[in-house]
């Protein structure tokens, strides 16, 4: 499933970021591929926001359709 | 090229060390700068961007502020200007936030890589304790290998210890693996902080002339560095199990659209008191009506008159109507000033408590339907102070895209707080019916215009990926400092601009040529709007100054209606000259010519329509 799928407090697994460069920013921010993540908001039609420890990122709806997760 | 530029601005000398600060954004940088100097402080705008670099002594040595980067690379503007000063340094003091140790030791680990001496200060230890967070701050220096001070900058405590440290800074354990991949390479580069950057495809590092067998691998390294900073972080970092604090819940608040929707207009409402109430008609009535055309101007116009002859073209340039040293002076310093210091400060209070990136997600997905992404909120809100100074800004966005987007809708649908004031002025005593259609059609051409471009232009525009971080409550002093700052640099950007602007004027008006343009628009402006033939002055006006053209039309006589027409005509007509200037320097020629024919037909077809729907 994509990030776009998730629902507010699922935990999930990062399986892979599709866009190189979001991917490269992500690592800095701690979030890359085999990692737990929690969603802790989605914005209806908007960004999804996920917290890794203390790390929350908002990710845009774009962005959040090409991240592939699965469920923790 | 641009280190030139800044080196000539420091005048480095070879006895002299450079002390860089580094860090990620808002942890507490321009407070240690101002703890750790206390000579005067210069700030030079780094070339060809809208950053700009504090600079003073520290002892015998330089010290440099840079601006606050996730990672040493070339994303953006601060990134590249943010490099650019860390390879130059001799030593960096690199401030971490205690309360967000796993994002800002990958800029640690990544300076540590690079082989620069380093200091870390682990900053704000108080709000850490308080949120249940402790930190070994022992270990944590025996692992990264170098001086560690845990410090409370606001509260000045731990800056003498950093400026000790500095004697001991150390280039510390750089991570095992990256070091073997940066051996090959050691000789080919000036320094390895280059060879480093360089692997990770750096497009300020050039190839090396000798062959380079080395794969480059940017997303190799950060994995490598981000896996070494997590085990790190699980070695000195101890959190107590709390609740959901005051501050996590209010940020899930103002995230949420049932919550977040009403607390982003009750700050919107708090901006318009301070801004449009205090700020303009309180200071600005001081300022501008007291200070400037009471004392500045007369004092003026008197010395040109005397030095030139009456009448004459100089003296109509210097001090006449749209005069150099009246006019301008008095708008830029009296008017604008006050009203763009006012946005800084709100926004300043946005930033440093953490609600701007919030109300960056919450707006995004309308500005996604525009071509745009949440960040755009930022442009687009200090549209509303100054539009010229706005489009400086929009440099910080993504893509050419949705630079070119911005630039538009600031150009068109956004009214500035000179004009918003006059605006207001004249819409209130219609009624609030009125008020609502006029921010319902502005708003309405805003929107549609930003849906249109999104459809017509090629390309598509970049994702929202933003970091939250812990609300707090923002200082005083860090937020005073920081509208200084931007207010000086808006100041030493737009006045060009402005003078430029005025100068293009006064020459149309001493050759009659604006007699001629605004003969032209009487007839549209007549018939097509249904408003007072007079009123084409005021629109000619608008181009000089956008409130000018909206209190050209206070005079006139016009029922309830046609004032709506003619306020939301003068809205979206052309920007003021300055932020022409401005668009033409940012953007291409053709994207100016295109924003400003698009204005003259937004402000005449919505305009018309509106005067048909009125029934004028």
């Amino acid at each position: 499933m994509t990030l776009e799928q998730a629902k507010t407090g699922d935990r999930l697994i990062v399986k892979n970021i599709s866009d190189p460069q979001m991917r490269v920013k992500a690592i800095r921010f701690g979030v890359m591929e085999g990692v737990e993540v929690t969603c802790t908001e989605k914005l209806p039609y908007g960004p999804v926001v996920i917290r890794r420890g203390r790390q929350e990122l908002a990710v845009g709806r774009g962005l959040a359709r090409r991240i592939i997760v699965e469920p923790a | 090229m641009a280190i030139m530029q800044i080196n000539k601005a420091l005048i480095k000398q070879p006895n002299k060390k450079t002390i860089v600060l580094a860090g990620n954004p808002n942890v507490g940088k321009s407070v240690f700068f101002n703890a750790l100097t206390n000579r005067y402080v210069e700030v030079s705008n780094f070339p060809g961007t809208t950053v700009d670099i504090s600079h003073s002594a520290l002892g015998d040595d330089l010290l440099l502020d840079t601006p606050g980067i996730y990672g040493v690379s070339s994303f953006n503007d601060e990134e590249k200007v943010a490099r650019d000063v860390i390879l130059q340094a001799d030593v960096v003091i690199n401030i971490v936030n205690a309360l967000h140790l796993e994002r800002d030791l990958f800029l640690t680990q990544q300076l540590i890589d690079m082989g620069i001496p380093l200091v870390v200060a682990l900053n704000m230890m108080d709000e850490a304790r308080q949120n249940g967070i402790q930190i070994d701050h022992q270990t944590l220096e025996r692992e990264l290998g170098v001086p560690v001070i845990p410090t409370v900058a606001v509260e000045g405590k731990g800056i003498e210890e950093i400026k000790a440290a500095l004697a001991g800074a150390a280039q510390g354990n750089r991570v095992p693996r990256i070091a073997d991949l940066l051996a090959p390479l050691r000789d080919c580069f000036p320094s390895v902080a280059e060879a480093l950057l360089y692997l990770e495809e750096d497009p300020s590092v050039k190839s090396p002339r000798t062959a380079v067998k080395a794969e480059r691998r940017q997303e190799e390294i950060y994995l490598i560095r981000r896996r070494r900073v997590n085990e790190i972080v699980n070695a000195v970092v101890k959190e107590s199990a709390e609740g959901a604090s005051f501050a996590a819940r209010l940020g899930q608040m103002m995230l949420r659209i049932s919550t977040g929707l009403p607390i982003l207009l009750l700050s919107l409402v708090a901006m318009y008191y301070f801004i449009g109430v205090f700020i303009a008609q309180v200071v600005v009535v001081f300022t501008e009506k007291v200070v400037m055309e009471g004392y500045y101007a007369p004092l003026v116009e008197g010395l040109v008159e005397r030095l030139f002859a009456p009448g004459s073209v100089t003296a109509y340039i210097l001090a006449g109507e749209y005069g150099l040293f009246t006019m301008t002076v008095v708008y830029l310093l009296g008017l604008l000033m006050p009203l763009v210091a006012g946005f800084y400060f709100s926004l300043s209070i946005m930033e440093d408590s953490g609600y701007l990136p919030r109300v960056a997600t919450l707006m995004d997905r309308l500005l996604v339907k525009m071509g745009l992404n949440g960040r755009a909120i930022i442009p687009i809100i200090l549209g509303l102070g100054c539009v010229t100074m706005a489009t400086i800004t929009t440099r910080l966005l993504g893509s050419k895209r949705e630079r070119i987007i911005a630039t538009a809708l600031l150009g068109i649908a956004i009214p500035c707080s000179a004009q918003l004031g006059v605006i207001f002025g004249m819409v209130a005593p219609l009624g609030p019916g009125y008020l609502v259609l006029y921010l319902a059609t502005v708003g309405a051409v805003f929107v549609g215009l930003g849906v249109i471009m999104e459809k017509v232009l090629p390309g598509r525009s970049t994702d929202l990926l933003i970091d939250l971080p812990v609300l707090r409550v923002p200082r005083l002093g860090n937020i005073l400092r920081k509208t200084y700052v931007r207010t000086v640099h808006f100041i030493k950007e737009a006045a060009p601009l402005f003078v430029v602007g005025a100068v293009l004027i006064s020459l149309l008006h001493i050759s009659g040529l604006l007699q001629k343009i605004q003969d032209l628009f009487r007839p549209l402006v007549n018939s097509w709007l249904g408003l007072p033939p007079e009123a084409s002055t005021a629109f000619i006006m608008g181009i000089v100054r956008r409130d000018f053209g909206a209190a050209g039309l206070y005079a006139l006589p016009m029922a309830a209606g046609q004032t709506l027409v003619a306020l939301v005509a003068i809205t979206l007509f052309v920007p003021c000259i300055a932020s022409i200037l401005v668009i033409l320097k940012e953007r291409s020629a053709k994207d100016g010519l295109l924003i400003w024919v698009g204005s003259f037909i937004a402000a005449f077809l919505v305009g018309g329509l509106l005067a048909r729907v009125m029934g004028i």
